[in-house]
Parts: C-alpha cells; sequence; structure tokens
C-alpha cells in the first residue's frame, strides 16, 4: 500500500500540475473538474490534494455519495416500517440520515429494530434468525453495491428466504452524470470517474461524454498517487485539447466492467426514474426489481408508496451535490450542522462533501 | 465507501460462492458470486462483503513501478531520501 503513498512521487505531479496551469493561464482558460466518487471526495479532502491544483484548474465534488443523494422520504418509508414492528436491516450510514421529521438513529432509541450491516449478507442471516419476523434491507447504492445486494438476493431465493424483501434506491452513476453535463449552470470540462463503480460498469461508459460531449475522463484509483495522476492525466488531456478516456485503474477497472455483476444486476433489476436529492428527477436512473421477482419488493410486499420527503429548508446540499457551492458557503456549515448532529446528508455520510470538507478544514 | 485494499483469498467453501479473505492477517468471510473463477492466492477487491473484481497484479505492479521511478526523479533533482508519509501536504514536498 505504502507505494501508493509516497510522498516524494507526489512532487514530480506538482511541478507538471503548475505547467500545465501556466499554458492554460497564457491561453487565458480555467477548467472545472468534478469527481463523482464519495470515497475520491475523502482523500481528496484529507491528503489535501486541492492544493497541488494550479488556479486555472477547479475541482468540484459531484453527487458520489448514494447516501446523500437519497430522497428525505425513502427515510421517512424505512422509519414506518420500523413503527409496523418490520426489522429493519441498513448499512450503518444511513441511520443519521435525516428523513422528513426524524432519523433511524432515533427510531431505534425509542424502541424500533433497526440493524446495522456492513455485508446485504447479514440482513439474510437476520431472517433466518427472526423466522416469524419480517425484515427489510435498506437497498441504496450506487452500482458497485448494487451487484452486492443482487447476489444476496440471488442467495435469500436459492435458500428459500421468505421473510426478507428489499426497500430500494438503487441509483445509477451515468444518467446523474448525464443531467448534470446538461445542466446549463454547471460547467464540467473534465471527470475523474470513480473507481469501483467503474469495476462493475467498466472504463468505456465513458465513451459517450468523450466523444460526444469533449468532457476528459479518467478513471482513477482512491489512493492519494492515483489521484494525483488523474487529475493530471485530465488537465494533460483539456491542455492538448484531446478528451478521451483514459483508464489509469486498469489493475482492477476492465473496458467492459465486471460481465458477472452485470448479468446478476440485469437478471433481477430493471430501470425506473428516480429522484435524486438536488439533481431532482432523473429518467433510468434508478432500478427496481423485475416484476417476476416483486414478491421480495418491500413496496410491494408491506403495502408502502415511498413519497417525496421533506428538506430542510435552509440545507443547501442539492447546490453542493452539483457543485455549484463548496460546503463552507452554506450558511447551516459548522455552525448548526455538524458532524455530530448533521441536518443534511452530506455532513453525515462520512463520504459527504461537507462531512469531508468539515473533518479536514 | 469503497475500500481499496486488496485482499487475499485463502480459503474457498465447496460450494465455490463463498470464502475468506486475509488483510495483514485478519480473516474476513466474502461472497464469491461476482468474480470468474475465484482461486486461492487471488488478490480481491472486496465492496460490501462481496468480491467485486480481481487485482490485475501485473498492472499493479506496473503502475508501483512508475511512482517509484517518480519517487527516484525526486530524490535526485532534490538529494532528498524518499519519505512515506500521509496526509501529503503540498507545498515543499517534503516529510
Amino acid at each position: 500500500m505504502d507505494g501508493f503513498r509516497r510522498l516524494a512521487a507526489a512532487a514530480p505531479f506538482r511541478k507538471r500540475l503548475h505547467n500545465h496551469g501556466q499554458t492554460l493561464a497564457r491561453e487565458g482558460r480555467k477548467v472545472q473538474l468534478m469527481e463523482v466518487c464519495g470515497s475520491h471526495t475523502m482523500a481528496i479532502a484529507r491528503f489535501g490534494i486541492r492544493g497541488f491544483l494550479p488556479e486555472s484548474v477547479a475541482l468540484v465534488s459531484g453527487p458520489g455519495c448514494p447516501v446523500c443523494v437519497t430522497d428525505p422520504g425513502y427515510i421517512d418509508a424505512a422509519i414506518d416500517l420500523a413503527g409496523r414492528g418490520v426489522i429493519v436491516a441498513t448499512f450503518g450510514d444511513m441511520v443519521r440520515v435525516p428523513g422528513s421529521r426524524t432519523t433511524l438513529a432515533r427510531t431505534r432509541a425509542a424502541g424500533g429494530q433497526i440493524h446495522t450491516c456492513y455485508s446485504p449478507m447479514q440482513a439474510v442471516e437476520l431472517a433466518q434468525k427472526n423466522p416469524a419476523s419480517e425484515v427489510v434491507f435498506l437497498a441504496v447504492g450506487f452500482e458497485t453495491t448494487i451487484a452486492p445486494v443482487m447476489a444476496m438476493l440471488d442467495t435469500a431465493i436459492r435458500q428459500k428466504v421468505a421473510n426478507l424483501s428489499l426497500l430500494t434506491a438503487f441509483k445509477l452513476v451515468p444518467p446523474a452524470l448525464s443531467a448534470l453535463i446538461a445542466d446549463p449552470e454547471i460547467r464540467i470540462d473534465g471527470l475523474l470517474c470513480p473507481a469501483h463503480v467503474s469495476a462493475i460498469i467498466g472504463a468505456d461508459a465513458y465513451q459517450p461524454y468523450a466523444a460526444k460531449q469533449g468532457i476528459a475522463c479518467v478513471v482513477a484509483g482512491f489512493e492519494p498517487l492515483d489521484i494525483l495522476y488523474g487529475l493530471d492525466g485530465l488537465v494533460q488531456q483539456l491542455v492538448t485539447k484531446n478528451p478521451h478516456v483514459e483508464n489509469q485503474y486498469s489493475r482492477v477497472v476492465k473496458a467492459a466492467g465486471n460481465p458477472h455483476a452485470q448479468r446478476i444486476i440485469d437478471h433481477y433489476l430493471q430501470p425506473t426514474a428516480a429522484s435524486w436529492r438536488g439533481l431532482g428527477t432523473i429518467p433510468a436512473s434508478g432500478l427496481v426489481l423485475r416484476q417476476e421477482f416483486s414478491w421480495f419488493d418491500a413496496q410491494q410486499r408491506h403495502n408502502l408508496v415511498v413519497q417525496p420527503g421533506r428538506n430542510n429548508p435552509h440545507c443547501q446540499c442539492g447546490e453542493v451535490l452539483k457543485g455549484k457551492i463548496h460546503p463552507a458557503q452554506c450558511s447551516l456549515f459548522g455552525v448548526a450542522c455538524l458532524p455530530d448532529q448533521p441536518l443534511g446528508p452530506c455532513m453525515v455520510s462520512s463520504e459527504g462533501s461537507c462531512a469531508a470538507a468539515y473533518k479536514y478544514s | 465507501m469503497c475500500l481499496a485494499i486488496p485482499m487475499k483469498i485463502i480459503a474457498i467453501e465447496e460450494d465455490g460462492l463463498t470464502g475468506t479473505v486475509d488483510l495483514d492477517g485478519i480473516r474476513y468471510p466474502v461472497g464469491l458470486m461476482l468474480v470468474e473463477n475465484p482461486s486461492i492466492g487471488d488478490y480481491v477487491i472486496v465492496h460490501a462483503g462481496y468480491a467485486i473484481e480481481k487485482l490485475d497484479t501485473v498492472e499493479a505492479d506496473a503502475r508501483l513501478a512508475l511512482f517509484d521511478s517518480l519517487a527516484e526523479v525526486y530524490r535526485r533533482e532534490s538529494g532528498q531520501e524518499v519519505a512515506l508519509v500521509a496526509p501529503l501536504q503540498p507545498g515543499t514536498g517534503e516529510s
């Protein structure tokens, strides 16, 4: 691991980025890059990577944290289920996300059965241990997480686990990127593409952005040198006006992605419109269970409809998620909204832009 | 939350769908359903308890070699020894 954190190897990148910056400045150009992965956001904050960039290169965070883009109405639905005596199994970072009125953490303190899991397989174990109860797994995530959750569902079906269902709020990264790129208020010249989402969907998924929209794309790993090398690659593409898809994380990511993961996702799920906090409803940007698997859909099994929820009116997570403002520009940031009492989702998740900005500011 | 650290497969159950990975001596159960022909000794990227892709060790070594050569350039130019520290800070490039 240490080889990917060699401080000395960062020095040449600083020099190269500085030289690129001078070239851009001479041409009177300013470019804006966006990272669209929560783990990149965290690493960029933690390692002070913005300080390596020249003035002519801006780096903004995109909607790269699945928890952060989840509508509060989804949390309300999960709380509703817990109130009915259903056992709710969830990834840990969902429990503190504000719904319209309260959080899963407070619901748990009031006696709701809410179990945190690091792996969806634990939801299967919970269902097997509690055969007289219904278990609902909060199926939230991007492509990286969707594949493991479908592998879990496959196991549950094979083991004939009948008391488990999924409350799905899956989101797909490429449609969100398309929506951001189409937004006239946001300028994106280059995309630092996510590492592990790309492991599933493949580096070729970004070809349309490069070919049709002239956006520089680099798939980069999570280590600080990976990120610096990725940013260097993006700026290099922009300086030479040669936008294309460069896969710098080929030790994990293949051009066509992971066909096993794609097959299992496609077997169980079909595209649907999805509501993203900050971005609104984006067509075909979510996935729901196919009709033949509707038995495992918690909304159908528990006769529940996820309604849009209510956001804190002062919370600017939506603007943060679109890269329109930096977290510190939100009036709540660091004052009323803190990591231990978050008002908005970007402060809840450790991958959220606000949490990362607060922790490493 | 993505863990970027590759883990080594040290055991595979008879069904081929589950196994054990090792990271620095700590062992974790892992789902192997999403990777092709997992074998003992493979390094995998694990997400939410499942291996989502194998690590191509040739590519990984090539990238490390590149970073090593960059560090070497720095050492030659600056006369400073290579230091291993985190977090990185912009500025002088020294620890």
